[in-house]
């Protein structure tokens, strides 16, 4: 069965490894919906939290492929309920429209979303959510002609109290009985 | 001795070295024990080789005529040694062509070491002459890869290289190394790496894991081991013989699982996949319980997945834990090294016998010798087969010679024919089929393993592929017995165009130069036989010579290689003919 898994993929912060974790999401032709990265929580290790549809046992496969990469720490994979999750989208509207009527700002208002930013030309609208409600809102926003509109990849926070690699770590440091260290 | 004095030794007892990233490369190459690189040198790798003229006391640099050889060379050494084999190459044109090795090194999990130069870092990304982006190219086909941009990175980067190659489940690295790198100073000091906080070479085994391995194998009444070649990588041969002689299961190996038992030990009943034996193919769809030992369910082995094995129960022993689920489910998986969970499991198996299960497999053969095997090293007909030539090579080197074969039908028939008593005495391109792999993977077989015999099966197809080495083999003077399998005919090919598309013989049939000639103008000694009664004379003239030899032997056009399991078939619809 398809269906949408986040994936936080800690590793070294080595260059080239965006394209190593690609890479073997391409090979088994899994789309990529969306991704952020970004340094983690802990100092040194680069974190890449990843969208995409597919079924259990292909990302269990892809989640051995991301490991087994030398400067892989470790992969969790989530699936939505397992999470928080939040993007953050931005609109670009005409401030002759906003101007015009009080629909944009009733607008802003039922979703929680906040001006940015208003020039004679232009005003720019911010809203956190989920992928549907950014969209909703979209859709909204654009009868009134929306000139730019972006959102960002998803940041995911899970639902445990402490963050699952620092677990890992600290058993990594027991039972190599070494200091963490890099060699370079 | 003087305080001033003693101060002043301890002082240069801390100094370190300064040298040249270069010689810095040299002596971490050292360092973890290498004597021999294969390797062919160009302008962006020109301080190092220059380094190395200093060196040649220690470091034997053999010069092969493509760096695709230099890599198959590398890998032939690394496969009879179990060392990290090494090669060299400059930027653009060279670092490419050691593609075709490293992807190969890759699928087969052979440890590689193997250094490119690269242009200067200056120059980096403007597409200078002989730039390429090594980096990029070689990101899916190695273990690691890392770019070099600075001499004191040297040290450290070397021994991350040969611990990453080695260790766990082993691989190719490649390491690029800008020109300022191998011409900038480094303070040397070496330090051999074992390890690096995002990678674990050996997963740890859970206990229970053994146990539940020992209740299904002793409940079984019809076990069947398949062994790959995780046990010659592990070392586990002896783990493995003793875990047989307990337990008296079958063992079936894979094409890379050969010679980590006997040939003729009672309980080795032959090769799997495609073109396996008969019995070990049609009893992995009657076995109740399946053990897989360092091996990876390749295509080639499995046929049909979804028609593979389903009745049995499968253990599945494996270092790597991608591999576990990734082609076949496993009931019961046992991570680690074969070498630990092999006397782990041991301990706690029962004592058995399996006389009447063995008697199965011994049917089988019985029909596989009569339908094919006789016909294939006893013919009748006028024309050579492929099966006597390889007999025959195998018995006039005791059964004890190290095979190593290029890919197509002469592969197949060699792994099927060739005797072995030891193990590390097969390499061959498995997971790739690399045409071309095995002239150099021989000579780099024959340096590894300078006391035993090593003799390459070829194909006049995949001989043209990397040709050249003949003349690596004539510098090296190594003692290789090349035994070209002249069928003209891209023969592996052309058993498919005559079984699945209807003798359409599009571009398979070979209008081949005169070998004996090139050999002669290669001046390595040689003989060619086109009837059976000059054979046995020719084997023998190319087992006595003291020397590279090179026996071409022109073998029926068009000979087909059985049985076979037809690509998307089930191990069941096995064919005998
Ligand atoms: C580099 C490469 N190109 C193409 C192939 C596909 N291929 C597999 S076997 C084969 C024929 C090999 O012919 P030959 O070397 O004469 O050996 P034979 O099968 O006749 O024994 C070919 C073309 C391959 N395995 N490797
Ligand atoms: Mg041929």
């Amino acid at each position: 069965m398809q269906q949408e898994f986040t994936l936080t993929i800690f590793s070294e912060n080595h260059v080239g490894l965006l394209n190593q974790i690609t890479t073997a999401f391409t090979r088994r032709s899994i789309n990529i919906e969306s991704l952020n990265t970004s340094e983690s929580a802990l100092e040194g290790i680069h974190k890449f939290t990843i969208v995409v549809y597919s079924t259990r046992e292909q990302i269990e496969k892809l989640k051995g492929q991301l490991e087994k990469k030398i400067d892989v720490l470790k992969v969790f994979v989530f699936t939505s309920d397992e999470i928080i999750h939040q993007e953050l989208a931005l609109y670009k509207v005409p401030t002759a429209a906003l101007l015009s009527g009080n629909e944009i700002e009733q607008l802003v208002r039922t979703y929680g979303a906040r001006i940015m930013e208003v020039t004679p030309d232009y005003t720019v609208i911010q809203k956190t959510g989920h992928k549907s409600e950014t969209q909703e809102l979209f859709v909204k926003l654009d009868k009134y002609g929306v000139l730019q509109f972006i959102r960002s990849g998803r940041v995911a926070i899970t639902k445990v109290r402490e963050e699952l690699l620092e677990k890992y770590l600290k058993k990594l440091r027991i039972d190599n009985k070494i200091k963490d260290i890099e060699t370079f | 001795m003087e305080p001033q004095s003693q101060l002043l030794m301890e002082k240069k007892k801390n100094e370190k070295e300064i040298l040249s990233g270069s010689e810095a490369l040299l002596r971490s190459l050292l360092c973890e024990g290498v004597d021999l690189i294969f390797g062919y040198p160009g302008g962006a790798i020109m301080p190092v080789y220059d380094a190395l003229y200093d060196y040649q006391d220690k470091i034997y640099h053999v010069l092969t005529r493509h760096e695709q050889g230099a890599v198959h060379a590398a890998q032939g050494y690394a496969r009879v040694t179990g060392k990290v084999g090494v090669a060299f190459a400059t930027s653009g044109p060279g670092a490419t062509n050691t593609v075709t090795g490293i992807a190969d090194a890759m699928l087969d999990s052979t440890p590689l070491v193997v250094i490119t130069g690269q242009v200067s870092s200056s120059l980096l990304g403007t597409d200078a002459f002989q730039e390429i982006d090594v980096i990029g190219i070689t990101q899916p086909i190695t273990k690691w890869n890392y770019l070099v941009k600075n001499a004191e990175e040297i040290p450290a980067v070397i021994a991350k290289a040969f611990y990453i190659a080695a260790t766990g489940r082993p691989g190719p690295v490649v390491i690029d190394i800008t020109k300022d790198a191998q011409f900038g100073k480094v303070a040397f000091e070496y330090k051999k790496n074992n390890y690096i906080r995002s990678y674990t070479p050996i997963p740890a085994t859970k206990p229970e894991s053994i146990h539940d391995a020992a209740d299904l194998i002793n409940a079984a009444k019809k076990p069947l081991v398949l062994v790959g070649q995780g046990v010659i990588l592990g070392h586990a041969e002896e783990e493995l013989k003793a875990f047989l002689d307990k337990t008296g299961i079958p063992a079936a190996w894979t094409l890379l699982g050969l010679s980590a038992m006997a040939t003729d030990y009672h309980l080795n009943v032959g090769m799997l996949g495609m073109h396996g034996n008969y019995g070990p193919n049609l009893k992995t769809n009657e076995c109740d319980v399946l053990i897989a030992i360092g091996m990876r369910f390749d295509d080639r082995v499995t046929g049909d997945v979804s028609r593979y094995a389903k009745q049995a129960k499968i253990i599945h022993m494996e270092i790597d834990a991608a591999e576990i689920n990734k082609n076949i489910k496993a009931d019961v998986p046992v991570l680690g090294s074969v070498k630990d969970t092999l006397p782990a499991l041991t301990k706690v198996v029962k004592e058995n016998k399996h006389p009447e299960w063995m008697a199965e497999f011994k049917a089988c053969d019985k029909i596989e010798i009569e339908k094919v095997i006789d016909k294939d090293i006893f013919p009748t007909q006028n024309g050579l087969s492929m099966g006597e030539v390889v007999h025959k090579v195998s018995k006039a080197f005791n059964d004890d010679a190290i095979l190593v074969t290029d890919v197509g039908q002469h592969q197949m028939v060699a792994s099927r024919y060739f005797n072995f008593k030891q193990t590390r005495s097969n390499v061959t391109s498995g997971g790739l089929g690399t045409m071309g792999f095995g002239l150099p993977a021989a000579l780099g077989a024959k340096l590894g393993a300078p006391d035993r015999e090593v003799c390459v099966f070829i194909g006049d197809g995949g001989f043209q592929m990397t040709i050249q080495e003949l003349g690596t083999i004539f510098q090296t003077k190594a003692k290789v017995k090349i035994i070209i399998l002249n069928n003209n005919f891209l023969g592996m090919v052309r058993q498919w165009q005559e079984l699945f598309f209807d003798r359409r013989y599009a571009s398979t049939e070979l209008v081949n130069p005169d070998f004996q000639m090139i050999t002669k103008g290669y001046g390595i000694e040689c003989a060619m036989v086109q009837s059976r009664d000059e054979l046995d004379g020719a084997i023998q003239s190319m087992a006595n010579h003291d020397g590279p030899f090179l026996l071409e032997v022109k073998v029926e056009k068009e000979g087909n290689v059985f049985p076979m399991v037809p690509a998307g078939c089930s191990v069941s619809d096995i064919r005998l003919e």
